[in-house]
């Protein structure tokens, strides 16, 4: 996945399966709405997440665990998580 | 387990059989380097072992001092190769809270909710007497009721191992505490768990008691940072039996340091003579690192449980693989085979490096 362009929708099933491995909350009750606090991610857990990410993306996530909200990668929902892996992706193919 | 290309040291006390990933949850497994995982099996068994229920009040007055000599080197050793050797940028966020040193404790006091007090102690080998030594007085003064104590480490990586080869003092083929041709250490890993509790709390619940800890020990030798010292040594026996109120003639068993080098072995003999005089040919000395290596900052608590076992069973563990007496070390050492006799009082002797001594005092328990 980091050696190629990946799709949208390709980002979207490994985030999911990123969020589903992290919270062992089964695939299908995770949906694009879910938020950390509906799936019980506290925030280690969250922390994990932002690594998994970077891991499976190859991208730096802007992402302070001391004040999350002021940061610079939005993950109040699985679907702000997608689109900010995707404007990171994007970031980075105009960098490189 | 451990690959040994590229290590002079060719044996180690490998805990083989310990797996913990059949035994621990992903969620666990993620934040416990494989010290923790030891150091939480060995708390599992003693707590329930001991029927150790903490109530909410009760859990203040119970904490977790828990003696290692290096925390968790596994985490250490992969992640630098990751970053030094594989060029990664970057590493788990859990690292750090995997490899400090207290994770054991943390996760010890986190396993059983002790909320009062809790520690962890590295004082290299003797780590576990030092944190038993604690516990113990902490219990005696009243700050707590119950400490879960004792020790655990996990250093068999391929970085560690490099480390303890550069100090030459590994055996070549096996642990020979005593015997005239020893070779000096083997490397082990391991925990061990000891509930400490207040003597009446403990009768009042009906525990089963394995002993009482009657004293404890310690002093350093100010005097150089690898090299043993027979006049630290003595000091630290002395102040054990003088905690403890015994006299030397009461002591039956003292599980020794025993480490099998050439210097630990003939130092604490002459210790042991100096402070026993001639009781000293009356007790009788072995050193169980022949047989579970040298567990560095879990050893004096491996080592307690083989001197319980001694008091409450009668069954004194003996020093395996000696081969030939040293006049340096003439006293009963236990060779080669267990020896059934009934002790009153034991000693278990820990001598770090860096001259620090830690000794604990236990007694027989023959019910109230």
């Amino acid at each position: 996945m980091t050696d190629q362009i990946a799709t949208d929708e390709e980002i979207e099933k490994k985030v999911l399966e990123i969020v589903a491995e992290q919270t062992m909350v089964g695939k299908s009750e995770i949906t694009l709405a879910s938020t950390p606090e509906e799936l019980g991610i506290d925030s280690l857990g969250l922390v994990e997440i932002v690594f998994a990410i970077e891991e499976a993306f190859n991208v730096s996530v802007p992402y302070n665990a001391n004040d999350p909200s002021t940061s610079d990668f939005d993950l109040s929902t699985v679907k702000a998580v997608v689109d900010a892996v995707k404007r990171l992706i994007e970031e980075q193919k105009q960098t490189t | 387990m451990i690959d040994a290309e590229g290590l002079s040291i060719k044996i180690g006390a490998e805990a083989k059989e310990f797996d913990g990933e059949a035994r621990f949850s992903r969620s666990q497994l993620t934040l416990w380097d494989r010290v923790t995982q030891m150091a939480i099996a060995a708390g599992e068994e003693a707590v329930q072992s001991a029927g150790l229920e903490l109530g909410d009040e009760e859990s203040l007055r119970a904490g977790a001092v828990v003696g290692t000599s290096m925390g968790g080197m596994h985490t250490l050793d992969e992640n630098y190769d990751l970053i030094y050797r594989q060029g990664k940028s970057r590493i788990h966020p859990f690292t750090v809270p995997k490899l400090m040193p207290n994770a054991p404790a943390s996760h010890l006091s986190m396993a059983f909710g002790a909320r009062g007090p809790s520690w962890a102690v590295t004082t290299a080998c003797a780590s576990s007497n030092h944190a038993m030594g604690q516990a113990f007085q902490m219990v005696r003064s009243g700050a707590l009721d119950v400490a879960i104590t004792g020790g655990c480490e996990s250093q068999l990586t391929f970085g560690v191992l490099k480390a303890w080869e550069g100090l030459r003092g590994m055996a070549r083929d096996a642990c020979r505490p005593f015997s005239k041709n020893r070779t000096g250490m083997v490397q082990g890993e391991g925990a061990a768990i000891i509930i400490f509790e207040k003597l009446e709390r403990a009768i009042a619940r009906g525990a089963p008691i394995w002993a009482e800890v009657v004293g404890f020990g310690a002093s350093s030798d100010a005097n150089d940072i690898v090299q043993p010292n027979q006049d630290g040594a003595s000091r630290a026996m002395r102040a054990a039996l003088q905690d403890a109120g015994l006299g030397a003639g009461e002591i039956g068993y003292i599980n020794a340091h025993g480490t099998a080098t050439a210097a630990n072995d003939r130092t604490e003999c002459a210790a042991i003579r100096h402070v026993f005089g001639e009781h000293a040919d009356g007790l009788m000395v072995s050193s169980t690192k022949s047989m579970h290596g040298h567990c560095i900052g879990a050893a004096g608590a491996l080592e307690m449980v083989a001197t319980l076992g001694a008091l409450r069973d009668g069954v004194i563990p003996p020093t395996i693989n000696y081969d030939e007496p040293d006049p340096d070390c003439d006293l009963d050492v236990v060779p080669n085979e267990a020896r059934e006799v009934e002790i009153e009082a034991a000693l278990s002797n820990s001598f770090a490096f860096g001259g620090l001594n830690a000794v604990v005092a236990m007694r027989k328990w023959r019910g109230a």
